[in-house]
C-alpha cells in the first residue's frame, strides 16, 4: 500500500521506524516491528543510520513486507553510485516495496567506518529524479525498462533549520524532482513548526512531523549541541529533569506535542530510538487509535 | 598548471540567458588559461566576437596576469570601474580557481567560460585552501563563484544536506564552514536565489573528471610516462 493513498483519503498518517541489526539476527528488529504494527500505517527502515554498518534496509524492508507490515524503504546516496541505487530500487519493487524515502545520507566520518569512500554520486534531489525516471519506465541513461516500478516517493525536510529559506528552496526542488510527501527532522517547538508549515503549505505536499521520544534531559542537551536542526527548548528540558518518572514524562511530552501539532500537518513519524515499547502509550495518550 | 577548455558557446549563453544578462565584461588570464589556449588575449577576443554575434554587448575586457591572485585582480581592474559598473555579468575565461578568485573580489555575478579538466602539475596560486577538483563541468555559474565540489564535503551539487549546524559542516565543524551556506548567502546577497530554486536536478558527470584522452596523448605526458616506465 502506498502512503499516497492514505493521504488522498485524508487520513492522519502514523509511522515509526525500526533499525536493522549489526549482524544477521533479526529477532529484535522483527519483535519491535510486531509491537508497533497495530499502531502504525508503515515503518521506516533506516539505511545504516549515522553511517554505522548494518544489515541492509532493502532486506529488512522485504522481511517486514513478508509479514504484512508496510515498509518505507530508506535509501541514501552515501554508499552507492547511480548504478547500484537504480538497481536496488528495481530490486525493491520486485520485492513488493512501494514506499521509498530518498535521502542524501550522513557523511561517513560519523559512523564506525570513517575510512570508507564517501560516494555521493547522487544526492537527495537527483536520487528522487532518478526514482521518478524509473517510475516512468526509463533508467538514467535513457534505456527503456522491461517492467517498471510505481514508487510513492518521500523526502525529508528540517523545519528548524537556519536559514529556513534554504530548506524551503530545497523542498521545492525535491518536489520538482518527484517527492510526493515529506517527513521532518524531530520537532519540539509547535510555534516554530507552525511557522514552517505556513510557508510549506503553499508547496501542497503532505508533511509527516518527526517526533523523537526524549529519554532524558541529558539526551536533549546532547541533541541541542550535536544534531542539526533539532532544538529542545529549555523549559522542556527542565520539565524532564524535574520528573520523578522519566518514562511517564517522556510519554506525556510526546503525546502533548502530537496533540498540539496534529491540526497543522498530515501525519506523525515517531522515532523511538530504543523505546519502541513506549510508542503505543504515546499514541494512545495522543488520541491516535490503533490502526488495526 | 590548471588545464582548462572552453565551455561550448551554447552553454555559456544558456547560463547568461537564464538570468537575463546581456552586458558583459570578459576577463582573461595570462597564466594557465593562456597556456591552455582558453584565456589569453586571442581567445578572449574570439569569445568577445562570438558573444557579440549572439547579440551580447561586451562593455569591456581585460587579460590579467594571474586570475588566481586576488591582489592582482583588484589592482588590474582598478582602471575598469566604469565598465564593470555597466556590466551585468563578468565572464571569466580561466580555470576554476581564477573564477572563484574573481567572484570573491567583485560584486557582480561571475560566470565561468571554461571547464577545468586537469591539474597538469602545480595548482593555481591562491594558497590556503583546495578550491578546484578539475571536474570538467564547472558549476561556478550556478553557485555564485563558490565551488560546490571543494566547498562542500559531500561534493553536493543540488544544495545542502541536512547536516549543517550553525553554518558549520557536519564533518569537522570546527574546521569547515558549510559550503552550501556560503553559496546560499552569496546568491541571496546578489538576489539570485531563483537560480537555485528553479534549477532542474543536476547530475555530476564523473566521466569528465578523468583528464581527457587528448591530454594523455600530448608529448609531455608521453615523455613523463616513458620516464616512469624506464625507472
Ligand atoms: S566546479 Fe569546482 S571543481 Fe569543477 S571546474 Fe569549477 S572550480 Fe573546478
Ligand atoms: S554540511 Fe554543508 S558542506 Fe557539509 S556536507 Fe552538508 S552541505 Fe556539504
Amino acid at each position: 500500500m502506498k502512503l499516497r493513498e492514505l493521504f488522498r483519503e485524508g487520513r492522519f498518517v502514523v509511522t515509526s521506524e525500526v533499525g536493522p541489526p549489526k549482524g544477521t539476527d533479526v529477532t529484535e528488529m522483527l519483535a519491535n516491528a510486531e509491537l508497533l504494527r497495530p499502531w502504525v500505517d508503515g515503518l521506516n527502515i533506516t539505511d545504516q543510520q549515522s553511517s554505522v554498518m548494518r544489515l541492509g534496509s532493502l532486506a529488512a524492508a522485504h522481511l517486514l513486507k513478508e509479514r504484512g507490515i508496510e515498509p518505507i524503504y530508506q535509501l541514501t546516496c552515501r554508499d552507492r553510485n547511480r548504478i547500484a541505487l537504480q538497481s536496488d530500487l528495481l530490486s525493491a519493487w520486485a520485492l513488493g516495496i512501494e514506499n521509498v524515502l530518498c535521502l542524501t545520507g550522513d557523511y561517513v566520518s560519523l559512523g564506525d567506518h570513517p575510512e570508507a569512500k564517501p560516494v555521493f554520486d547522487l544526492d537527495s534531489v537527483s536520487l528522487l529524479a532518478t526514482a521518478k525516471r524509473l517510475n516512468e519506465g526509463y533508467d538514467l541513461a535513457g534505456n527503456e525498462l522491461v517492467g517498471k516500478p510505481d514508487f510513492c516517493l518521500g523526502a525529508v525536510v528540517t523545519p528548524g533549520a537556519n536559514p529556513l529559506e534554504m530548506q524551503l528552496i530545497k523542498m521545492e526542488r525535491k518536489i520538482a524532482a518527484g517527492a510526493e510527501f515529506f517527513q521532518t527532522q524531530a520537532i519540539y517547538e509547535p510555534e516554530k513548526f507552525a511557522r514552517f508549515m505556513a510557508e510549506a503549505k503553499e508547496l501542497k505536499r503532505p508533511v509527516i512531523a518527526g517526533i523523537i521520544l526524549l529519554k532524558s534531559a541529558g539526551m536533549a542537551r546532547f541533541m541541542n549541541k550535536n544534531v542539526a536542526g533539532v532544538h529542545v527548548p529549555e523549559p522542556l528540558i527542565e520539565e524532564m529533569e524535574r520528573a520523578k518518572d522519566r518514562v511517564a514524562k517522556s510519554i506525556e511530552l510526546a503525546a502533548r506535542l502530537i496533540r498540539e501539532i496534529r491540526p497543522l500537518c498530515q501525519g506523525v513519524h515517531i522515532m523511538p530510538i530504543g523505546w519502541e515499547r513506549h510508542v503505543p502509550a504515546v499514541l494512545e495518550e495522543a488520541g491516535l487509535a490503533r490502526r488495526r | 598548471m590548471l588545464v582548462s577548455e572552453r565551455k561550448p558557446l551554447e552553454e555559456i549563453l544558456g547560463l547568461l540567458e537564464r538570468e537575463g544578462r546581456r552586458r558583459l565584461f570578459i576577463l582573461g588570464c595570462n597564466g594557465c588559461a593562456a597556456a591552455s589556449g582558453t584565456g589569453g588575449e586571442p581567445e578572449v577576443l574570439e569569445l568577445k566576437e562570438e558573444l557579440e554575434r549572439a547579440g551580447k554587448e561586451v562593455v569591456g575586457w581585460k587579460v590579467l596576469d594571474f586570475l588566481c591572485q586576488k591582489g592582482l585582480i583588484r589592482a588590474g581592474l582598478r582602471p575598469y570601474e566604469k565598465e564593470l559598473a555597466a556590466a551585468e555579468a563578468v565572464l571569466a575565461a580561466t580555470c576554476g580557481i581564477g573564477v572563484q578568485a574573481v567572484a570573491a573580489v567583485l560584486e557582480e555575478p561571475v560566470y565561468p567560460a571554461c571547464n577545468t579538466i586537469s591539474l597538469g602539475g602545480v595548482r593555481g596560486e591562491w594558497p590556503g585552501a583546495e578550491r578546484c577538483l578539475e571536474c570538467g563541468q564547472c558549476f561556478l555559474g550556478l553557485t555564485a563563484g563558490i565551488c560546490p565540489l571543494t566547498a562542500c564535503t559531500k561534493q553536493l551539487v543540488n544544495g545542502p544536506c541536512g547536516g549543517a549546524k550553525e553554518g558549520r559542516c557536519e564533518f569537522e565543524p570546527d574546521a569547515r564552514p558549510c559550503g552550501w551556506e556560503l553559496i546560499y548567502e552569496r546568491l541571496k546577497k546578489q538576489g539570485r536565489l531563483d537560480l537555485l530554486r528553479k534549477s532542474p536536478p543536476i547530475f555530476k558527470d564523473h566521466a569528465k573528471m578523468q583528464p581527457p584522452k587528448r591530454l594523455r596523448q600530448t608529448t609531455r605526458w608521453a615523455v613523463e610516462l616513458e620516464e616512469v616506465a624506464r625507472r
